[in-house]
């Protein structure tokens, strides 16, 4: 590389674990010291690098979920039952393992406060990472801007689970919402829900959606994010209720018969 | 220096699979979804599909006319830069070949570069030299069925030999230019050609 090259390359970085955080029986967050980071927008995603002893090398992508604001970077995991890389990123890292990362990748599936809102979420399982980090960004930046600032850039949330158990940063989803009168959390519990719950019982459909989503005519930028057929469906059922294609912004990961 | 990932062992492939495999991708047998908004929806009685010249001059073929040119049959490794690969993938499809050749015959010019226009505002962009020579396809039909429009049905392009985001689902549209034009993600920090042999997934990679 030169210095006229137009891009320069994302280089890889050696990444060390600082902390490693159980969210769910199969996510884990891995908190990471990351020397030379450039900083990333909400949403983005790294690449992730591992090396055996042997010299045997593997790439995955996952996506962010600490905020910009944030001095480490935070990815959290899900473990796949016949992963290569997610059952040891969830189970064997332990804080002081390095690893290599580059990124920020991706410049599509990114949210900032300066784009306004109304911001509306829709989120499967661990799709829920990227959208984390936009709540988490929405939170610090605007915690100087008291509730005028945030009722300029309200938020609403649906998040599928398959059990209570399940759900991802449940605690401090919970808190964020109690301390801001504009977020708006709802859960929606697709398995099997603890006694007592009175939320919805079902997967994500044109319904639920009618109802807590904003009206089409407010024009809320929209990020879907979970397994394909949740997104799929989500993006189709906004797009028929009036929503503009061009607002509703997806990503799709993990196998394509998998469900939340 | 690399740091060895302390325990990590890996699974690695055959090493038949393993020469199949460009750097830093691993085999799935999935055929996972990757797009950046809405499927977009549209009648057949409506498609229609357009190789355009950098003079503006086009040719244009409805759903019946397009499926009336001769059809080749393509079986392919496909290679996504979000790291997973797909071996011995079956498609149907024409060869760009064969549309350059009808155009050519309408007076359609060729250029050196292709934009390729799709429905729901997608863009990729191509070196017309990579679509020629039996390397690329209009392809309308994935496992010997119709292509579901989650995959980019009723049809997208087939450019294997690069990055599968340059397979541009639900095309509609190739237009041919003088000077390079940067796509959808092309634009969004990826690399402008994306050869998955010399992993260039991202501006900046060489």
């Amino acid at each position: 590389m030169t210095a006229t090259a137009p891009t320069p390359r994302i280089a890889w970085r050696v990444a060390t674990v600082v902390e490693s955080i159980t969210e769910t029986p199969r996510t884990r967050t891995i908190i990471l010291d990351v020397p030379g980071w450039p900083g990333h927008r909400a949403g983005q995603h790294v690449d992730v690098r591992l090396t055996a002893e042997d010299g045997y090398q593997t790439e995955r992508s996952y996506s962010i979920a600490s905020p910009p604001e944030d001095a480490s970077l935070a990815l959290t995991v899900e473990r796949l039952e016949d992963g290569e890389v997610s059952p040891y990123l969830a189970e064997e890292l332990r804080p002081g393992d390095q690893l290599e990362l580059r990124g920020p990748i991706g410049g599509y599936f990114v949210w900032d406060v300066s784009q306004g809102g109304p911001l509306f979420l829709v989120g499967g399982g661990s799709g829920i990472v990227p959208l984390m980090a936009m709540l988490r960004h929405r939170d610090a930046a605007l915690a100087a801007a008291g509730a005028e600032g945030r009722h300029r850039v309200p938020a609403r949330l649906l998040y599928s689970s398959r059990r209570w158990e399940d759900v991802i940063y449940r605690d401090e989803l919970a808190r964020l919402a109690k301390r801001d009168e504009t977020l708006e959390v709802t859960h929606t519990l697709t398995r099997e829900a603890p006694e007592g719950w009175s939320g919805f019982r079902r997967r994500i459909d044109r319904v639920m959606l009618a109802e807590v989503a904003w009206p089409a005519s407010e024009r809320p930028q929209t990020f879907i994010c979970g397994p394909t057929p949740l997104v799929e469906s989500a993006a189709a059922l906004l797009v028929d209720l009036g929503h503009h294609p061009g607002l509703v912004k997806t990503e799709r990961f993990g196998p394509t018969g998998g469900a939340v | 220096m690399t740091p060895i990932s302390r325990g990590f062992r890996g699974r690695r492939s055959s090493s038949a699979a393993e020469s199949r495999l460009p750097p830093g991708q691993y085999e799935t047998r999935d055929f996972p979804v990757l797009s950046a908004g809405p499927t977009p929806r549209v009648s057949l009685d409506s498609w229609d599909f357009t190789l355009r010249s950098a003079a503006n001059k086009s040719a244009r073929w409805t759903w019946t006319e397009f499926l009336a040119l001769p059809r080749q049959t393509i079986t392919t490794d496909i290679h996504c830069v979000t790291k997973w690969s797909k071996f011995g993938t079956a498609w149907e499809g024409i060869a760009i070949d064969t549309i350059l050749a009808a155009a050519a015959a309408q007076g359609v010019e060729p250029s050196p570069y292709v934009l390729a226009r799709c429905d729901g505002g997608y863009t990729t962009n191509v070196p017309l030299a990579d679509l020629m020579g039996g390397k690329a396809w209009i392809a309308f039909s994935y496992d010997g069925a119709a292509l579901p429009p989650e995959h980019g049905g009723p049809a997208r392009l087939l450019v294997p030999h690069l990055y599968f985001w340059k397979s541009a689902k639900w095309v509609r549209e190739l237009r041919m230019t003088e000077n390079d034009t940067p796509g959808f993600w092309e634009s969004l920090g990826y690399h402008n050609y994306g050869d998955p042999w010399r992993e260039q997934r991202y501006s900046g990679d060489e």
